[in-house]
């Protein structure tokens, strides 16, 4: 029997005292794009963080084609395409020099770009669609382009599996469509994808699968079914007529904690 | 006396020659190490480590270490402590960072009140470039070329820390590895500065150059070019102004730089001052043309 691509096993996580997982648990195969839904505050950034090996679970355990997430790291298969206000937009890269990064893995110890290095690249961004912008200063890029130059680095990697954290953030339709297509076609490739976000309306096309999360996985199946409003209920802590659930507004409420998070020291 | 002569006479002079090349020396290292410091944010961060180093170097001189390992000690006991502070209470990092830099500078003032020889210490809080002797120099050659040597081998991984640390994590590299690499290089390179502008100052060489390239260019790599030459050129000029005007030394040598940056931050043709309001000025005449 093969092993899931991502396997999150009764992963709970604590930042101090908030709890930000509980014994949360999924699975997603191979070559599937699954959809993180959830509000703010609802753990999907310290899902991602799990799955990538950046916090220790205080319970369960992570286990990417069946092996430890170190492993999976080592090896180049964990791509990462980080949120908008995650990146300092005003960094001095070129887009070529992004997507450079993701090279590092299969680099030695200066990480000297070699043919391989350089083919690897370009073909990446001949891939999204970004090759006359490749000398840009990433910055300088629409918010769709910006997100497919991290897709590229991704690509350029050889990444297995890609984590992305809200990439229709600030993006407007057609980028939307673009994006959309793109990573159908590296899910085709045999590519895993998995996509957080809590704009709902970009998931049906995207996404094989939904996953519904409040700390733990409410609910994991086809997007038409965890999408219905009574479901999306559960997970946004408001019932269907908009009224707000008891206990809700204080779900809402980031922990101290979440703010200082590690991720940089 | 023409200009070739300016520039000559203070040839004639052994420590003149010894003042500038470890002035250059240092300034070129700190450069370089800057452009990462001004991306990252951690601009506080060098100038605590750069004061908080002091008790470090004059306990190394009491028991007759070498300074950059007294110093390397105390940068990590400063690093450590503000982390502790940080996040074991209340307080935030801005004044995490205050409360321990200030308190191990003092420490540091503390330990040359009562070390016999004062004199010599005083020179690490002000700087004593004209002072430099032989072994000095050797010193902050040696220190100099291996903390240049490191950034520049490991300039790209330092990049993608600054830049990106959760892709760093997620491609099998540490952040925290290189975070702490980056940590090491810069108390050492507060000691290399130390020698020239003074414990006091040394933050400007870390912090200024980065920040003048950064207006320049769009590219890092030319950032890590720019800095240095600009950088090791105004310290030069710095000192050679010292020399004529009679002024301190160290201090002339930031002076310069601050000058430097002052004219880069209001004519850089696409950053500075005047080229942004400009360009912003004619596209509404453009605009105005146009409706």
């Amino acid at each position: 029997m093969s092993n899931p691509a991502i396997l999150v096993d009764q992963v709970t996580v604590h930042y101090g005292e908030v709890l930000a997982l509980d014994a949360a648990s999924l699975s997603v195969e191979p070559a599937r794009i699954c959809g993180l839904v959830g509000m703010n505050g609802s753990g999907k950034s310290t899902l991602f963080k799990a799955i990538m090996g950046m916090v220790k679970p205080d319970a369960g355990r992570v286990l990417i084609n069946g092996e430890p997430p170190a492993k999976a790291r080592k090896s180049g298969g964990i791509g990462y395409v980080p949120q908008s206000e995650d990146v300092d937009w005003q960094f001095p890269l070129s887009v070529r020099d992004v997507v450079m990064m993701g090279r590092y893995g299969h680099q030695g110890f200066t990480r000297r770009a070699s043919k391989a290095d350089r083919d690897a690249v370009d073909l990446a961004l001949d891939r999204v669609e970004l090759s006359e912008f490749a000398n840009r200063q990433i910055g300088q890029l629409s918010g769709g382009q910006k997100k497919r130059a991290f897709v590229a680095r991704g690509i350029a990697q050889g990444a297995t599996m890609m984590l992305l954290d809200e990439p229709f953030a600030g993006v407007d339709k057609r980028s939307e469509a673009t994006i959309t297509r793109l990573l159908k076609e590296l899910a085709a490739d045999g590519c895993t994808i998995l996509v957080s976000t809590h704009d709902l309306h970009a998931l049906p096309q995207l996404c094989d699968e939904a996953v519904l999360l409040m700390r733990k996985v409410l609910m994991h199946g086809p997007p038409e079914v965890v999408l219905q409003p009574e479901h999306l209920a559960k997970a946004f802590g408001l019932d269907v007529l908009n009224r707000e659930l008891p206990g809700a507004a204080e779900r809402d409420l980031p922990g101290p904690g979440v703010a200082n998070q590690p991720g940089r020291i | 006396m023409d200009l070739f002569d300016l520039l000559l006479e203070p040839l004639s002079y052994d420590f003149m020659v010894r003042a500038l090349v470890t002035t250059a020396l240092a300034a070129i290292v700190c450069a370089v190490l800057s452009c990462w410091l001004v991306l990252i944010g951690w601009s506080l961060m060098g100038d605590a480590v750069s004061h908080a180093v002091l008790p470090g170097v004059v306990l190394a001189y009491i028991v007759g270490a070498p300074f950059a390992l007294g110093a390397l000690v105390f940068a990590l006991i400063a690093v450590t402590l503000i982390g502790v502070v940080r996040n074991t209470s209340r307080v935030k990092e801005d004044a995490a960072i205050g409360i321990v830099f200030t308190s191990l500078f003092a420490l540091g003032l503390v330990l040359i009140s009562v070390t016999p020889s004062q004199t010599d210490l005083n020179h690490i809080i002000f700087g004593n470039l004209l002072g430099v002797s032989v072994p000095d120099l050797i010193q902050v050659l040696v220190l100099g070329v291996v903390a240049f040597a490191i950034l520049i081998l490991k300039r790209r991984d330092l990049t993608l820390y600054a830049f990106d640390p959760t892709h760093a994590h997620a491609i099998g590299l540490s952040p925290k590895r290189l975070g702490a690499l980056l940590l090491g290089l810069l108390a050492l390179t507060s000691v290399v500065a130390l020698q020239t502008v003074g414990v006091v100052l040394v933050v400007a060489m870390l912090i200024i150059p980065g920040a003048t390239a950064y207006l320049l260019t769009d590219r890092f790599s030319r950032m890590l070019l720019i800095a240095p030459v600009i950088s090791a050129l105004c310290s030069i000029a710095g000192i050679y102004l010292s020399y004529y005007l009679d002024t301190a030394s160290g201090a002339m040598v930031v002076l310069t730089q601050g000058a430097a940056f002052a004219v880069v931050y209001l004519f850089s043709p696409r950053q500075g001052l005047i080229g942004t309001r400009l360009a912003m000025s004619r596209r509404r005449k453009a605009a105005a043309l146009a409706a």
